[in-house]
């Protein structure tokens, strides 16, 4: 063995390149706020979502006080008239945002939470493994959300953790081949590969080197798979199988006072507002999270 | 060749679009009649900015702010682009890096072929085709229309442009899609594209980056011949100097967005007057001979980032007072030889041999325990059979490189020791112990000591997370490092790549492709290991970033002991690094030897074969370019 054949360099380090550390989620959120849908989106879901979280508290009635007659009109005695047996609307509305924001958001981490544990799983599983699962979440998506949620609700009974479980069901294969699609196209990298080599365990690489790089889809989705949460949350409320009286809640206020529609509306349009709102906004949300990440993938291409 | 100039460039000025920073300014050059300028420099310098704006385009998010491009005398720039449409395949042509992209995958290749001609005159369609009513052109248009106005015309008129560029002309063949072609013939067809319409000008990006040696050559070949015979002015943009050598009859070297030296072939690179010029010749291998690389330090600057002065100053050793002040104005050294230099004297006047290159001596002959041994290795994908009966030794301290063109198995035998490719049999053997076939199934000591470097380091790193967690992961693996210790460790193992300990917190998007590289190196030394595997660790990097991180797997090789598995397709850079080579062909090692031996006297056709289509800054004997 004689010297090495070539010359060993003086080992000057490199200048430092002017760069900021950043994360890609964070750059996502903050790009999407550039758009004006998105600031629309967040200021009606941080008021509505405001409103639910504090309404209890500065409710002027009880919400099982009856404070009138039936369907009485606004009066200064109640700011919005009376529901169907007399009790103060406004208190009523105030009090009835938080059990269907606990509920969606409830079922949409726990949709998150299997789905994203299943499409991860598939992916980087491959093969035959990919296509029992996918092909059993096939024939879960082949039930409209609803008649799934209905029909267990109809057997087991109008139970709270069934209703998060049953809705969180109806969204995880959505959000399951959302991740699956995404997280394809990251598990060929040589990354994961070198995690391979290095013998890292099958569990930290689904979440440590797969599950970072698809975070920012995956937000988009998860914002959206909300406001399907609430809607499908109000909708099975309003249905009866929600929360059961005289508890108030916005889906079954929307139910109990829609016979005196005409004669007080309040009753009705307050809560149908706050629900439309609340999903419009959230909407907002994804749709400009998903603007900004496509923003996000044109930069990249072009670097 | 004398001729009139074809194509004159006149301080040509390509800024961003929002905002006047120049990427690329002042360049001027002529291209005669059938002559092919070539023009070299490293990815970011600029050189497919100036190729597409000879043909009047840009990229997204540039435009072209000043300078004249001159076809047969008209100024390009300042056509509209409905005018600009008609002229581009007549008057220039365009032949892109990668014809896999370029091909409309959909459609067969001669229907493709047909829709060029149909688009430019050969057609009975012309009389509703707007792009064609431009006053300049009409009466070259009419000429052509006269001339082959139908299908039948049209039909030999392709069966021609095949057989330029050696391709079939059957039918059969034109009704392939482009999946159906290798690389070399899809290239081939856009040539016939390109070159199809007789254009005036054609503009070559790169068109053989993406093939192997010997369908470079063929394409190589094809090219000057088209040029020679049809008289077009080409110009040719590579980041290969070798490939330039072997095609381009004048050489353009750009750096940083400028054209630092212009001049006929012979003396670009034999009196290179540019101080960047000469050292691009030293920091590329060479088949000719075992000689030093030496990489360029630092990193050339991007649009807006660019100093006062020379913009080569900065890594320069040249370099003095004048030097940053002021940008070099072209010196014209002969009537076709110019450089942008205040030092080109200097330069010149040193000698230019021996600066150029400096040949290695010594040769390091390895006996003793092999450290890695591969033993009757035979491998699938899934039925199909890719590796035939390979056995290979690895000592410590030594390098064996393993050569060959795409699909000769060499990728699939390093992922076979490395663990990524299990459905093999035979042997892999870590000092004399055979190991499992998968990584996961290794114990942990027999992962921590085969490293695996790939080619990407875009692919190779994880965008999510920083150079200290990605060098982190080894440490806590293989020794349990907790967090500080795994930090302090990740610094270290920068400093063993020559990078900075305040990298750590950096993401990759945040770092160079050398300095990535030099990354995915460290990651590997954290461990600690005893045998690198590096398959084709340079190929995505430019060639004074290759010669950079050859020089540090060389030294590392020596400094820690290991043993390198070096899988390459680029001959040239196994004399540099390696001293024992396996030349690999379908499956098979066709020849094995010292790197010199092989090289210097090649036993198989095959290994003659990859070497006299290999092209070479030296005209040798043994590497005479056909």
């Amino acid at each position: 063995m004689t010297e090495p054949l070539i010359v060993a360099p003086s080992p000057t380090a490199l200048p430092p390149i002017v760069g900021r550390s950043r994360s890609p989620l964070l750059g996502t959120l903050l790009r999407s706020l550039r758009y004006g849908r998105t600031k629309v989106g967040v200021a009606l879901v941080v008021f509505l979502v405001g409103l639910a979280l504090i309404g209890p508290l500065i409710a002027p009635k009880s919400t099982t006080a009856f404070v009138g007659s039936p369907y009485q009109t606004p009066s200064s005695e109640a700011l919005f008239g009376t529901d169907f047996l007399g009790r103060d609307v406004l208190s009523r509305f105030l009090a009835g945002g938080r059990s269907i924001l606990a509920l969606s958001v409830l079922a949409t981490a726990l949709a998150l939470v299997v789905g994203v544990a299943i499409g991860l799983f598939a992916a980087y599983s491959r093969g035959w493994v990919d296509d029992v699962i996918m092909r059993s979440l096939d024939v879960i998506l082949a039930f409209p959300a609803i008649v799934l949620v209905l029909l267990l609700v109809a057997m087991v009974g109008p139970e709270l953790w069934l209703l998060v479980l049953t809705v969180a069901a109806s969204h995880a294969p959505r959000i399951s081949r959302l991740v699956r699609g995404a997280a394809l196209e990251i598990v060929d990298r040589d990354f994961v590969k070198a995690a391979e080599v290095l013998g890292e365990p099958r569990r930290k690489i689904l979440l440590g080197e797969i599950l970072p790089n698809i975070t920012s889809p995956l937000m988009v989705e998860a914002s959206l798979r909300l406001t399907y949460s609430i809607g499908l949350i109000a909708a099975i409320s309003f249905l009866g199988f929600g929360l059961q009286p005289p508890a108030a809640d916005w889906g079954l206020m929307i139910n109990e006072n829609r016979i005196g529609l005409t004669v007080q509306p309040w009753a009705v349009v307050l809560p149908v507002a706050a629900i439309g709102l609340l999903t419009i906004g959230t909407n907002l949300i994804a749709d400009g999270l998903a603007r900004a990440l496509i923003g996000i993938d044109r930069g990249a291409a072009q670097g | 060749m004398n001729g009139e100039y074809v194509l004159e460039v006149e301080n040509l000025r390509v800024e961003l679009a929002h905002a006047p920073i120049d990427i690329v300014d002042g360049i001027s050059f002529r291209i005669r009649r059938g002559e092919v300028l070539g023009l070299v420099g490293e990815s970011g310098s600029g050189k497919t900015t100036v190729g597409l704006a000879l043909l009047g385009h840009q990229r997204r998010g540039a435009r072209v702010a000043g300078g004249v491009v001159r076809i047969d005398g008209e100024n390009v720039l300042t056509k509209s682009a409905a005018q600009l449409r008609s002229l581009r395949g007549r008057v220039g042509a365009y032949v892109p890096q990668d014809p896999s992209v370029a091909l409309n995958p959909a459609l067969r290749i001669g229907l493709q072929l047909e829709e060029t001609l149909a688009a430019h005159g050969y057609s009975a369609r012309d009389a509703l085709n707007p792009a064609l009513r431009i006053g300049t052109q009409l009466e070259e248009t009419i000429a052509k229309r006269a001339d082959g106005s139908s299908a039948s015309q049209r039909r030999t008129r392709i069966a021609e442009m095949m057989e330029e560029v050696l391709l079939p002309k059957d039918r059969d063949f034109l009704k392939r899609y482009p999946h159906q072609l290798s690389g070399g013939q899809q290239q081939r067809v856009a040539l016939a594209m390109a070159f199809g319409l007789r254009p005036k000008v054609v503009v070559l990006d790169e068109p053989t980056t993406a093939l192997d040696v010997t369908t470079q050559a063929h394409v190589l070949d094809t090219v000057r011949d088209l040029c020679k015979t049809h008289g077009v002015a080409a110009l040719y943009v590579s980041h290969d100097l070798a490939v330039i050598a072997a095609v381009a009859d004048h050489v353009g070297v750009m750096y940083a967005g400028r054209l630092v030296e212009v001049g006929p072939r012979e003396q670009v690179f034999r009196a290179a007057a540019h101080p960047y010029t000469r050292r691009l010749a030293q920091a590329i291998p060479d088949i000719a001979g075992r000689y030093k690389i030496i990489g360029i330090p630092g990193r050339a600057p991007s649009p807006g980032h660019r100093p006062q002065g020379c913009f080569f100053a900065p890594r320069c050793e040249l370099a003095d007072e004048q030097t940053e002040q002021e940008f070099p104005p072209v010196t014209n050294l002969t009537e076709s030889h110019y450089v942008r230099c205040w030092h080109a004297d200097e330069v010149l006047a040193s000698s230019a041999r021996d600066r150029l290159r400096r040949e290695i001596v010594g040769q390091t002959p390895e006996s003793g325990e092999a450290l890695l041994s591969v033993r009757h290795l035979v491998a699938y994908y899934a039925a199909h059979k890719v590796l035939h009966d390979v056995s290979i030794d690895v000592h410590p301290r030594q390098c064996v490189a393993l050569v060959g063109e795409s699909g000769s198995g060499k990728t699939t035998l390093a992922r076979c020791v490395a663990g990524l490719h299990r459905d093999f049999s035979g042997d892999v053997l870590l000092r004399d112990k055979a190991l499992a076939r998968s990584a996961r199934a290794r114990d942990s000591q027999d992962r921590r000591e085969i490293q695996y470097i790939f080619q990407s380091p875009y692919s190779s790193l994880n965008p999510r997370k920083t150079v200290g967690q990605i060098i982190g992961q080894p440490l806590r693996l293989f020794f349990d490092a907790n967090r500080r210790e795994a930090e302090r460790r990740a610094g270290e193992a920068l400093e063993r790549v020559s990078l900075s300990r305040s990298y750590v917190d950096r993401y990759p998007d945040q770092l160079s492709g050398g300095e990535r590289q030099r990354v995915a190196i460290a990651r590997a030394l954290a461990s600690e290991p005893s045998v690198l595997v590096c398959d084709e660790v340079t190929s995505a990097l430019d060639v004074s970033v290759q010669a950079a991180i050859v020089e540090l797997l060389a030294q590392l090789q020596y400094e820690e002991n290991l043993g390198l598995l070096f899988v390459t397709h680029n001959l040239a850079l196994i004399r540099t690094i390696a001293q024992e080579v396996a030349v690999m062909s379908e499956g098979r090692i066709v020849e094995f030897g010292e790197v010199d031996t092989v090289l210097d006297s090649p036993q198989a056709d095959y290994t003659k074969k990859l070497l006299s289509d290999t092209p070479s800054l030296e005209p040798a004997p043994a590497t005479a370019t056909a």
